[in-house]
């Protein structure tokens, strides 16, 4: 009996000291990202965080500890960073969140002579709406959504612009997205409707667009997309071009994707940002700077399969052999002027009222 | 049995066994799709050791369970040898109700009432984070309790007073008694109570997801975290893993249990011999 109880202090013991050796008088940084949006070592690439522990260390001869989390969308980390709770020094937010973040002085101005790399990002991805004077973040990816079809049930020439999605021939093998302001979008996109518009009567004639495609629509889905678009129990839905790929890869062998855009689309940008209650912000900038330089950049962006706005990245010729010709077309389409279709087609925060009038109207268009 | 309850059962066990299945398959799938099975293989399970950010949440996970599992125990069965000796009735009751909170009280409750009093505590005492490992490992020992209690607590209400009694006739202090009577009396019952601490600490999301804070994430919360792009059939293999873990814990913890009614239906057989001679 005595040996079973010395043993479980004896393991509690090993437990407690495991976990907490290594935190006593090092550095440490709190990183708080996505989930799956760092490379991260497997199937051989890069290991970004262990990559920045040793160089941190060679440059600055000081060890230093990186607390890797992650989230599972922009409100879980809102709400973690804004309970005061815990203390990241680098997030990376999306678009709206960092403006909504931002106004409610959860954000710190960055010091962009410690961030000396953010030269390499594109002109054209500076004073986008939700940082004008580009003060509080840099870009880390960005993406547009286009439409995924299956080129053995849909024909060639049917393949383009919104239409596809309201084409009465591919009734029962179309997909939809299950969230209203996605949904929406289509629609409004469609009719050439302002995505960010206040007024509920362009609202009410969107509603009347998805009314009509209801009857055709297979289902609304979100992650559910990936496994019927790959396996071909759907044939047309939007999604993101990055997320296009990772469809392309696990499609079954009656199944041949492609993917296009129409015209005008949405887009988005996630950015690394600080949050206030940063405990070292020159580090944080360091490590910003670090996502920032060629390899760590070139390594995530092929691990993710978004489009990065760093020109590091998008120039080197190794990473467009290594990604491909067709991905090369499909992620970066040669807008001309990012900031400008950005700012005039990317979703912004609605005021309550509005987004109260869309909850209602999503909601009818689901019960009937 | 009749033919339409052996049917009954038969579908029964599909519906609890299939998903487990059908993760098990497709961890060893060669592709990285769950529509297409292209081929034996081991590749996820390689891949699932190369990542060091899931195999760090694995061992915080586990540290977290084996602290949790342990120190609940321990209070769990000190808890209800106090509540086995309470002679007034109501008082009884009234403990029994308390320790069950935990369990009945929704764990999204459980978790949010966790979150704030740590919060409020941390800002009382001006710490700049009040979530941390030892935040989480409260929280576990919190909800696990009960569990323990209820494991032990019949075993002592089974156990013959007198026993313990006995023992001190005989000159054992009351702590000795304790240890050399009653524990091993009560073992099996403690047992159950670890492992099923240990394993309710291992898959708990809900009430984790609130009170992580910086820097240690456990493995619920970094699959969830995945959906962003989707989940990686590493956490298939992983998954697989878990599953036969527990599984083997359920296995050696349903044998010691029935082990352990076995020795305390022979030690009862035994008294009652040496009774009946006695008697004589």
């Amino acid at each position: 009996m005595k040996k079973i109880l010395i043993l479980i202090a004896a393991i509690v013991f090993f437990a407690i000291m495991l976990s907490a050796c290594g935190s006593s008088d090092e550095l440490t940084l709190n990183v708080y990202n996505w989930g799956e949006y760092i490379s991260d070592g497997s199937e051989g690439s890069f290991d970004t965080i262990r990559e920045f522990e040793s160089w941190y260390e060679e440059t600055y001869g000081q060890p230093i500890k990186v607390n890797y989390d992650t989230y599972a969308s922009n409100e879980d980390m809102y709400n973690k960073i804004s309970s005061g709770a815990v203390s990241y020094d680098v997030i990376i937010p999306s678009d709206y969140m960092i403006a909504r973040m931002k106004d409610e002085g959860l954000l710190l101005p960055l010091n962009f002579d410690n961030i000396p790399n953010y030269q390499y990002i594109d002109e054209s991805f500076r004073g986008l709406y939700y940082d004008p004077d580009d003060e509080y973040s840099v870009p880390y990816t960005y993406g547009v959504v286009g439409v995924i079809y299956n080129a053995n049930v849909v024909d060639e020439a049917d393949a383009q612009g919104w239409e596809l999605m309201w084409n009465e021939k591919y009734a029962g093998n179309i997909l939809q997205f299950n969230n209203s302001r996605d949904a929406f979008a289509t629609a409004q996109y469609k009719l050439g409707i302002d995505v960010n518009t206040t007024d509920t009567a362009q609202w009410d004639a969107a509603l009347e667009e998805l009314k009509a495609q209801a009857p055709l629509v297979k289902s609304y889905v979100m992650d559910e997309i990936y496994n019927m678009m790959e396996s071909g129990e759907a044939a047309v839905g939007a999604y993101y071009a990055g997320d296009y790929f990772t469809m392309l890869d696990a499609q079954a062998e009656n199944v041949d994707l492609r993917f296009y855009y129409p015209d005008p689309t949405n887009y988005f940008v996630d950015a690394m940002c600080i949050p206030s209650c940063c405990q070292n912000q020159e580090l944080a900038e360091i490590f910003i700077n670090y996502m920032l330089s060629a390899e760590p950049a070139i390594a995530n962006a092929e691990y993710i399969y978004y489009a990065s706005p760093n020109s590091l990245v998008y120039d080197d010729q190794g990473y467009l052999e290594d990604i491909g010709e067709e991905a090369v077309a499909i992620l970066y389409p040669g807008v001309e002027d990012f900031s400008q279709l950005y700012n005039t087609y990317a979703y912004r925060n609605l005021d309550s009222d509005t987004l109260d009038y869309i909850n209602t109207l999503w909601e009818n268009l689901k019960i009937n | 049995m009749k033919p339409a309850s052996k049917v009954f059962t038969a579908l029964i066990m599909i519906f609890l066994f299939a998903p487990i299945v059908i993760l098990l398959v497709f961890s060893f799938n060669e592709a990285k799709s769950l529509s297409v099975f292209s081929g034996f293989s081991l590749y996820w399970y390689r891949e699932l050791f190369r990542d060091s950010e899931t195999l760090n949440a694995v061992k915080n996970t586990l540290v977290l369970a084996v602290c949790a599992a342990a120190i609940s125990t321990v209070m769990g069965t000190a808890a209800a040898v106090g509540i086995n000796k309470l002679r007034n009735r109501y008082l009884h009751a009234v403990m029994d109700t308390v320790t069950n909170i935990p369990m009945i009280n929704p764990e999204i409750i459980t978790g949010i009432s966790l979150m704030l009093m740590f919060v409020f505590v941390g800002r009382l005492f001006g710490a700049a984070t009040s979530l941390s490992f030892w935040t989480m490992l409260i929280a576990h020992v919190t909800f696990c309790l009960p569990y323990v209690i209820l494991q032990v607590l019949p075993k002592l209400q089974q156990m013959d007073a007198s026993l313990p009694e006995a023992a001190m006739d005989l000159g054992c202090t009351p702590l000795r008694a304790f240890f050399k009577v009653e524990i091993p009396e009560i073992l099996p019952g403690i047992i159950t109570g670890l492992i099923m601490a240990f394993t309710l600490s291992l898959d708990d999301f809900v009430i984790s997801y609130f009170t992580a804070g910086n820097g240690f994430q456990t493995l619920p919360i970094r699959i969830y975290s995945m959906t962003k792009k989707t989940v990686t059939p590493k956490m298939y293999a992983l998954a697989t893993i878990i599953f036969f873990v527990i599984l083997a814990l359920l296995l050696i913890s349903n044998l010691s249990d029935s082990d352990g009614s076995r020795a305390i239906k022979a030690a009862r057989q035994k008294r009652k011999n040496l009774k009946a001679q006695n008697s004589i």
